[in-house]
């Protein structure tokens, strides 16, 4: 990073798996605290009055709550329940239509509290308040106020604007000296100088009868100064609210059996050896061996296939896999921090030094700017001293070029685009998380997308079930009794069917669900459980359903599409983005996927490995890879790509190594990202032009020793609000 | 050039007043929600009686 960071490139921190991983602990560690009072969902769906109403008075209805109120400009609902869990208030949001999901109020605090936004907007307030009192009086003195009455009114002036610049140049004072103490310029200078200037040379004058005060300029400089940085404090501060939210989302715990006795404790305690218990539909908490119990395990999170593994005892299970029809216990071979969070650490670091190489435009635009002011400020002041001998005078215009040059418009430019197109991706859904990511956005011309779970929702869907009339109310009634995906996708295709009776139903872990109907035994579940010949090469998944001597049924699922997949690879494609599908799945899954959303280019069975090394052969080709994947196969490919992007629903893994997040189930915003992202570098880069403009027209006017304080205000407000004006063309 | 005594600290006065009201609004989360409380002037709930929190 070069001396910007201090002040404009708006990264979250050096390294997000830093803050997360902290933060991970934390929440994992308050795990047997008792629930508190105030419960906060996030509401990624909600945006206008009629949302605020229907959720208020949906949750204010449910029995146990004592008020709920919306928050939308996070998209947060805060409700006060006590004794209710989220697991109690999701529901009744789903049942209206919204979309919910679980915060961890202590790991938001440090958001809420938000004392810096507060302590910038006081300042901006404070200089807001002395720049309106100046300007009425530096108006009588422009208009030609003489001698005793122009010295008052400096003099009220001064005594105004000295205890403001004081006050409201902290931030950038405390900058300045920092970049100075690591010997290096940094844009806060030049602005820390022009303040400390004009503020002495108009003392000086005043207490002299001067004619020119710029103790407007100063407190001016301060206001439109501090905007830029509220500004960019807050696109950061979103950011970092991101990253906690997605790390709330997630509680990282395990069953421990200690003696036989389970106990939960946070995942980052496991030692090798521990033993756990997986409950079925958890996520295996750290790699480990199969000690009991026998089920089926859903690895589509690391290895991108749909199909559940049978798993037995001896097996070998890794963190981040998902258990799905009988408990397990599971003897720890390495716990969190040798194994996932080792990895995520590699990864994220691995990610960190690519894009370390990134230079943001802000960057670039200022990296000659601060020499060159200094350089320009002090050959005026060279160059009038020596043509005119007169110190004062020299000293005086050196101060108006500074002033002049003072990078108002460049403080705003970046800051004020940022937050009008962040805005605008978060209300369609999509939160940035970093500060370059726009910019990245904006340059790709290749997206590559992963299969389940990014393209596909990683739940299959019945497509077909050739069954008899009678036997769809038994299928059903054994579909309700397991907790299998495909047994859930079943029951909801047999919506509208009335179970059957059933007697002795029994869930056999891994094979499937057994039970008596009028006496026969039927079954359902894996073909090799039936005795059914299946050809698992097919595109579709499959569960097979018999009836004892009789020939079992085939039942056909797929996996379902996200929403907006189908019309997003289509925009992407429109605009002559090249597209690529990559999975871990079987060809024939892959191939028919690719079919359906119109992929030309698509390769199946590809290792983790293999799909980073594809995005950075891509790379090398010269081609800006975006990346969209959710599992812990793409993260290496989502930290080698030139921009990445994850679902709310990937593993945290990914959502650490991705720099945006889509909060919502719809795929459609990446589509809309990139383009968005396009036209806020468009935006950025006209901004640059515009400051740089007015510095063509004012430098030779300050240089000349024309510039009066009139010209620096008029200079300075014109380019700060066209600047300004323009960022915001991008909300509409 | 008198009426200048009474003129400018009234003026100094209406501003002070103005960044009171300010930091007041800040010092009592009045910024926290600016979509939110747009978006609730639009709704007809509690047109005719304070909501009661």
């Amino acid at each position: 990073m070069t001396d910007l960071s201090a002040g404009y490139a708006p990264r979250i921190s050096a390294c997000p798996a830093c803050e997360a991983a902290p933060l991970a602990q934390r929440v994992a560690s308050r795990a047997e605290a008792p629930a508190n009072a105030a419960l906060i969902l996030s509401l990624p769906t909600a945006h206008c009055a009629l949302c605020i109403t229907q959720v208020e008075d949906a949750l204010t209805a449910h029995p146990g709550v004592r008020s709920a109120r919306v928050n939308l400009t996070l998209r947060r609902v805060t409700v006060d329940a006590p004794g209710l869990s989220a697991d109690d208030l999701i529901p009744v949001l789903a049942g209206i239509g919204y979309e919910a999901h679980e915060l961890d109020p202590g790991a938001l605090a440090a958001t809420t509290a938000d004392r810096v936004g507060r302590d910038l907007l006081m300042r901006i307030g404070v200089s807001g308040f002395a720049m309106m009192n100046i300007m009425i009086l530096s108006v009588a003195v422009w208009s030609g106020a003489e001698a005793a009455t122009r010295d008052l009114f400096h003099w009220i002036s001064g005594a105004i604007a000295l205890p403001t610049v004081a006050f409201c140049g902290q931030p950038f004072f405390a900058s300045a000296w920092t970049s100075l103490k690591a010997r290096r310029l940094g844009m806060d200078v030049p602005i820390s100088l022009a303040l400390i200037l004009a503020s002495a040379i108009s003392v000086f004058e005043t207490a002299h009868s001067g004619h020119h005060a710029y103790f407007d300029a100063a407190t001016m400089l301060c206001f439109f100064l501090l905007i830029g940085r509220y500004l960019d404090y807050r696109t950061r501060a979103i950011a970092r609210s991101a990253a906690a939210e997605l790390t709330a989302l997630e509680v990282p715990r395990a069953i421990l059996l200690r003696d036989g006795v389970e106990e939960t404790v946070p995942v980052a305690d496991l030692r090798p050896g521990d033993l756990i218990r997986v409950r079925p539909g958890g996520r295996i908490p750290a790699d480990g061996e199969i000690t009991e119990g026998a089920s089926e395990i859903d690895r589509a999170l690391l290895t991108g296939e749909t199909l559940p593994v049978p798993a037995r005892p001896g097996m070998i299970l890794s963190a981040g896999e998902v258990n799905l029809t009988g408990p397990l216990v599971i003897r720890v071979t390495a716990a969190g921090r040798d194994s996932s969070l080792a990895r995520l650490t590699a990864l994220v670091e691995a990610a960190e030094s690519a894009r370390g190489r990134y230079t943001s435009l802000a960057e670039r635009a200022s990296r000659g700017y601060s020499p060159a002011v200094h350089a320009l400020a002090f050959a005026s002041f060279a160059g009038w001293f020596w043509a005119s001998g007169d110190l004062r005078l020299a000293v005086n215009i050196a101060a108006a070029v500074l002033i002049i040059t003072c990078p108002c418009a460049l403080g705003l430019a970046v800051p004020a685009v940022a937050t009008s197109a962040s805005g605008r991706l978060f209300r369609r859904g999509l939160l940035i998380k970093d500060g370059t990511a726009l910019e990245r956005l904006a340059e790709v011309d290749t997206v590559v997308f992963d299969k389940t779970g990014t393209l596909t929702m990683g739940q299959p869907q019945l497509v077909r079930a050739d069954l008899p009339q009678e036997l769809r109310p038994v299928a059903l009634a054994l579909a309700e009794a397991s907790s299998h995906p495909l047994a859930r996708a079943l029951a909801v295709g047999m919506e509208g069917v009335e179970p059957a009776a059933l007697e002795r139903v029994t869930e056999r872990p891994g094979q499937g669900v057994e039970a008596l109907w009028q006496g026969q035994r039927v079954r359902l579940g894996r073909a090799d459980w039936l005795g059914a010949a299946d050809d698992e090469g097919g595109a579709m998944l499959s569960s097979w359903l018999a009836i004892d001597g009789q020939r079992p049924f085939r039942l056909e699922f797929t996996d379902r599409l996200r929403p907006g997949a189908g019309e997003c690879v289509a925009r992407l494609r429109a605009e002559g983005r090249r597209v690529i599908l990559l999975s871990g799945d079987r060809p024939a899954a892959v191939a028919h996927l690719a079919d359906e959303l119109g992929i030309s280019e698509w390769h199946a069975g590809i290792s983790p490995t293999g799909k980073a090394d594809l995005v950075g052969r891509l790379s090398d080709e010269g081609a800006r890879v975006l990346m969209v994947g959710d599992g812990l196969n793409d993260t290496a490919a989502l930290a080698r790509a030139h921009a990445s992007i994850s679902p709310a629903s990937a593993l945290d893994a990914a959502r650490v190594a991705s720099d945006m997040v889509l909060t919502g189930k719809d795929l459609l915003p990446v589509a809309e990202a990139v383009a968005v992202a396009e036209r806020a570098t468009r935006r950025i880069r006209e901004n640059f032009a515009i400051s740089f403009g007015y510095n063509v027209v004012a430098v030779p006017i300050a240089l000349a020793g024309f510039a009066t304080p009139l010209i620096a205000a008029l200079a300075m407000s014109i380019s700060s609000i066209t600047v300004t004006l323009n960022a915001l063309r991008l909300n509409r | 050039m008198d009426v200048l005594t009474m003129l400018i600290p009234v003026s100094l006065g209406l501003g002070a007043i103005g960044l009171t009201a300010f930091v007041w609004a800040l010092r009592t989360h009045q910024f926290e929600d600016p979509h939110g409380d747009g978006e609730r002037f639009l709704s007809t709930r509690w047109d005719d009686e304070p909501r009661p929190d």
